[in-house]
């Protein structure tokens, strides 16, 4: 193989992985924000949790892998429940400033308890014995556990995608999207329905905390410091879109490797000009409801 | 149609209403008293009150796009840095002369609002944020990347700025803080001027109600335009002031999460759409901020943001806010 091929397939191979990741935090916050209309500015603070109780658990208690990863979710779902009844709920219809002040807030808060519990670097990551070392793919070897996050992400889009396609549940959650009050008024329990959605959007935010946290290093200011590219997965995406979240992250996940690779010394300028031309383009997003 | 036939006493009393809104109210005088008096009263804290000074002009200039013609932006770090920047690079290569420096600053400012405002002002609601976010990560990332020019992460330092009308910059910030002092009060004198009058008045319908505006005939996107240059313009004389009073530039003066978050949590918590938000917010943001970090110099932010979480749950609008529904309540039982 030639050397640009053999550079275009790393680019591709990486980027993707990326993306999944990307994809997994993020696609939480399109749901949550496209149904209940709030500026989560806090989305990646259940990210932040899943990947620290995983850690935890594999590193001081000897969890295997897979139930720690599991361990997050539910540690991630325990901490929204309680957050969405007290806080979030106020805010659903209400003012965006708000939202604002309100999730940066609690952002802060989450970075100080983080530094209190784990201190203030990164937490040291390393993949189960049976997911490390390189799989071998057409005579070009691939890092196993990248692979698995690829794997992952693929599997929770299609599963996301037929459930959102095909339960009532789904059915339930795109009626809310497309109108509240008609949903409400045809014997939905909105409400109900909101405190789901959250606690499930925050367990696949902590899925994507833990299984990322090679590549997205989980330390206590990654909810802040990662913010904008989640910003930029959804609305590039589309809100209150499954699809949209998945493509807008492979592409940023694609194009920001391959840009660091290639042009180095631009940084993230081209990713934050591509996103400007397609919002100037399609101010709703690639995939948004029109 | 009571309005019409309202007798004359009525329709004078409603002008007279109309009228006193734009009177100078003795209340308005008193940031003004409390400024002045801090001189005297906290000298050794000069440095840190110029430092508010400049800000409170900032969050103004947010104020103006984001209460009155209601542009809810996470860009406005890139006015400000734009400013600073050009404020640094002046006075470090020989153009040291601090009010010149100024009006340089604040008109490229004022040019970086009006071309991007071009841009990002097509957009509305999530997007307008997005677009305004992604603009100033740009400006960030540039400012980063062109380290030989703007010093990148290490800042740019090197400034020497000469005495201004005179006075030369002292090291108790004496000098500083008359200068910022003034610059804010001019400022202010020109935002409170655009408030009241119809185009200020024509903003706040734009907030209000779009889409009337439209079917008025008033020129919506130009009238947003024009307040988001000028806004820009008083955005960089901040960021010059704290350039020129402090000698440095840092590159987190363009962070779009942290220098245009921040600014918008301070005036959020002053309240939006007041012109005097800033004044309370701002502040009340610094002390608190310098307070906690001295009682708890690694985890002070844990107070700020339950601060902020707090004034969302029992003091939505801001201490503006709050004092309206103080205020209603004593009326109410009175």
């Amino acid at each position: 193989m030639s050397d640009s091929l053999v550079a275009a397939v790393s680019i591709l191979f990486f980027g993707v992985a990326y993306g999944m990741v990307l994809y997994l935090v993020s696609v939480g916050l399109s749901v949550t924000m496209g149904l209940m209309g709030v500026v989560n500015l806090a989305h990646g603070v259940f990210a932040t949790a899943g990947g620290y109780v995983a850690t935890a658990l594999m590193m001081s208690f000897g969890v295997p892998f897979l139930p720690a990863v599991v361990g997050g979710m539910i540690g991630a779902v325990i901490l929204s429940i309680p957050l969405e009844w007290l806080l979030y709920r106020r805010l659903y219809g209400g003012d965006e400033l708000d939202q604002v002040l309100l999730t940066i807030g609690l952002v802060f808060m989450s970075v100080a308890v983080c530094k209190f519990f784990w201190g203030p670097l990164a937490q040291p990551f390393q993949p189960p014995q049976w997911l490390s070392g390189s799989i071998t793919v057409a005579g070009r070897q691939f890092p196993a556990f990248r692979s698995f996050v690829i794997l992952a992400g693929a599997v929770v889009f299609a599963v996301l995608w037929l459930g959102l396609e095909r339960t009532r549940f789904g059915a339930q959650i795109r009626a809310a999207v497309d109108n509240r009050r008609m949903a409400q008024s045809v014997g939905i329990n909105t409400s109900q329905l909101f405190t789901w959605t959250f606690a499930l959007g925050s367990a696949l935010a902590a899925l994507g905390g833990s299984l990322g946290a090679e590549i997205l290093a989980i330390e206590p200011a990654y909810a802040l410091e990662h913010l904008v590219y989640f910003l930029i997965v959804v609305s590039v995406g589309g809100l209150g879109s499954i699809r949209g979240p998945f493509f807008a992250a492979l592409l940023l996940g694609v194009a920001d490797t391959g840009f660091k690779y290639l042009l180095p010394d631009f940084g993230a300028f081209f990713i934050y000009a591509i996103t400007l031309v397609v919002l100037l383009v399609r101010p709703r997003g690639l995939f948004g409801l029109a | 149609m009571s309005a019409t036939e309202a007798t004359p006493t009525a329709a004078a009393r409603v002008v007279d209403a109309f009228a006193r809104r734009h009177r100078l109210a003795w209340g308005e005088l008193v940031p003004w008293a409390v400024a002045v008096a801090a001189y005297f009263l906290f000298p050794d804290y000069l440095a840190l009150g110029s430092q508010v000074l400049a800000t409170i002009l900032f969050g103004l200039s947010l104020d103006l796009i984001l209460g009155y013609a209601g542009i809810v932006t996470l860009g406005h770090a890139a006015l400000f840095g734009a400013g600073a920047y050009t404020a640094g690079l002046l006075a470090a290569h020989g153009w040291g002369e601090p009010l010149s420096g100024l009006v340089i600053a604040a008109a490229v400012a004022g040019l970086v609002g009006l071309v991007s405002g071009a841009i990002v002002l097509r957009t509305q609601g999530l997007t307008l944020l997005m677009v305004t976010l992604v603009v100033a990560s740009m400006l960030y990332e540039a400012a980063n990347k062109a380290a030989a020019i703007t010093g990148g992460a290490d800042g740019l330092s090197g400034m020497n700025v000469l005495p201004v009308l005179g006075f030369s910059f002292d090291l108790y910030g004496q000098t500083a803080y008359w200068y910022c002092l003034s610059v804010l009060f001019l400022c202010w004198v020109i935002a409170r001027g655009i408030v009241h009058s119809p185009f200020g008045r024509s903003l706040t319908g734009i907030r209000e109600n779009e889409r009337r505006m439209h079917a008025i005939g008033s020129p919506v996107y130009w009238r947003r335009l024009t307040i988001y240059s000028i806004a820009a313009a008083m955005a960089g004389a901040s960021g010059a002031l704290i350039a020129q009073t402090t000698g440095f530039v840092g590159l987190d003066s363009l962070d779009p999460i942290n220098r245009s978050g921040a600014i918008l949590i301070m005036l959020i918590l002053g309240g939006v759409g007041r012109l005097y938000g800033a004044f309370i917010g701002v502040p009340l943001y610094m002390i608190l901020q310098d307070r906690f970090a001295a009682i708890d110099p690694v985890y002070w932010y844990f107070y700020i943001g339950l601060v902020l979480v707090l004034v969302v749950v029992f003091a939505p609008g801001g201490a503006f806010g709050l004092a309206d529904r103080l205020l209603r309540r004593v009326r109410r039982s009175a």
